[in-house]
């Protein structure tokens, strides 16, 4: 059978991408990041996971105003990269899992949550960076990928409390495919940022350490936590941080299993205008 | 019944919400478009002729001519719809965000490398904060916009 063998949790900020795209990875700037990301390059090339559930934000690019789904799981077999106005990062195409995608989305829907499938999707920095940042510059993404976009952008986001239950369903799905695949679900955006209006700009240091502190120790009661504190503490786009608790909900302890082992937790700030947060997290 | 909007008192901050959504849909349709080069390029060569194209407000089309994201996202724009529109015109999402403070782009770029905007006086209307209304604007940008 298939099974969940860790989460990983990362910010995606579009600079990141930028910056690793245009070789300045090294500067004083960006340094202090990319080194943030050596123990998890390290600990991913060393045991790769078969399939990555990549919970992301679509950044208003395969979903305009026309269609706004609160939930999308990708079933296609690939993924282009999008043109976020600047042109197409310079990276690999991304190959999905029509097969495990597909039974995720039959087994999820048939627990109560109303998937949107996506046969067609272009992808942007939410999924490619969280993966640059993981396995750097290859020719080729190691293995596939299950894009799973959540809506971020049109409020009311889902709550963290639905999230966090989503995830419960999503390990029980994967853990009901019969092939004996070793997967991980990685859950993005964040942490603390505000894009918009006079308080862009906005960090807030001690309540991300909090939120990392809570999402290892208590996830169950930090999913309770309802939208306006994550806009009013975290900045309006720190919300994106509801979906750290799909991947958070779908690791073995929140189904009664043991507790998972913290390989490594990472903050920094800022990147451009958003304080990055990484954290890996392992069954034992 | 109305909708619940418990996030009206944040400061300098707008909620993209089903209204907003309504009163900028064709602004940020637009700025869809810019996800192509060739409709970046047709923009660019006449950015007049190419905003009347769309069946957006005068308002939208002179808040986009000004560069201005705050009368845009007033106007009912989203920033990730408005990013395409940055990009465009060759801005990264720094100078963007900067853009709608009234610092310049170093004042930003400074206060970010310094740990970032603050929360305190920042979480509702009425208190001190930098974001608060009676604050603004809090640099020494020559004008509104990128």
């Amino acid at each position: 059978m298939a099974r969940i063998t860790a989460s990983v949790y990362t910010s995606h900020v579009p600079a990141i991408g930028a910056a690793l795209d245009l070789g300045k990875t090294a500067e004083p700037y960006w340094k202090p990041v990319f080194d943030g990301y050596e123990f998890g390059k390290r600990w991913i090339a060393a045991d790769p996971p078969d399939v990555i559930f990549l919970v992301y934000n679509d950044h208003a690019t395969a979903f305009s105003l026309d269609l706004i789904p609160t939930f999308a799981i990708g079933t296609a077999a690939d993924y282009p990269m999008s043109d976020e106005g600047w042109g197409p990062r310079p990276v690999p195409r991304v190959a999905g899992h029509p097969e495990l995608a597909a039974h995720i989305a039959q087994s999820v829907i048939q627990d109560d949550f109303d998937l949107t499938i996506v046969n067609r999707m272009e992808v942007d920095h939410g999924l490619t960076v969280p993966l640059s940042l993981m396995f750097g510059q290859p020719a080729a993404w190691p293995c596939p990928v299950i894009p799973f976009a959540v809506n971020v952008v049109q409020y009311p986001v889902p709550s963290g409390r639905r999230c966090f239950l989503l995830g419960q369903a999503i390990r029980k799905a994967i853990e009901s495919y019969e092939r004996p695949l070793r997967v991980q679900v990685w859950g993005t955006g964040g942490m603390s940022h505000q894009l918009q209006g006079p308080r862009a700009g906005l960090i807030n240091r001690e309540w991300d350490n909090r939120f990392l502190d809570r999402l290892v120790a208590e996830p169950e009661a930090l999913a309770q936590v309802p939208h306006i504190e994550y806009v009013r503490e975290a900045g309006s786009e720190g919300i994106e941080l509801v979906m750290w608790l799909i991947a958070r909900g779908a690791m073995a302890d929140v189904a009664g299993g043991p507790a998972p082992n913290v390989l490594h937790r990472f903050y920094h700030v800022p990147a451009s205008n958003t304080a990055v947060g990484h954290l890996i997290l392992a069954n034992g | 019944m109305a909708l619940d909007k418990p996030y009206l008192d944040v400061p300098g901050t707008t909620i993209f919400d089903a209204d907003q959504s309504h009163k900028g849909y064709w602004l940020n349709q637009f700025c869809m478009s810019l996800m192509k080069a060739g409709n970046r390029e047709d923009f660019l060569a006449d950015p007049r002729a190419c905003l009347d194209r769309w069946p957006m407000t005068e308002a939208q089309k002179q808040a986009v001519l000004a560069r201005d994201l705050n009368r845009c996202i007033a106007e009912g724009g989203n920033i990730y719809f408005l990013a395409k529109l940055g990009a465009t015109h060759g801005m990264s999402f720094q100078q963007m965000a900067g853009s709608m403070t009234g610092m310049t782009e170093e004042e930003y770029r400074d206060m970010m490398i310094a740990g970032g905007r603050g929360i305190e006086g920042n979480r509702y209307l009425g208190e001190d904060g930098s974001a608060q209304p009676q604050r603004q604007p809090q640099g020494n940008a020559k004008k509104p916009g990128f």
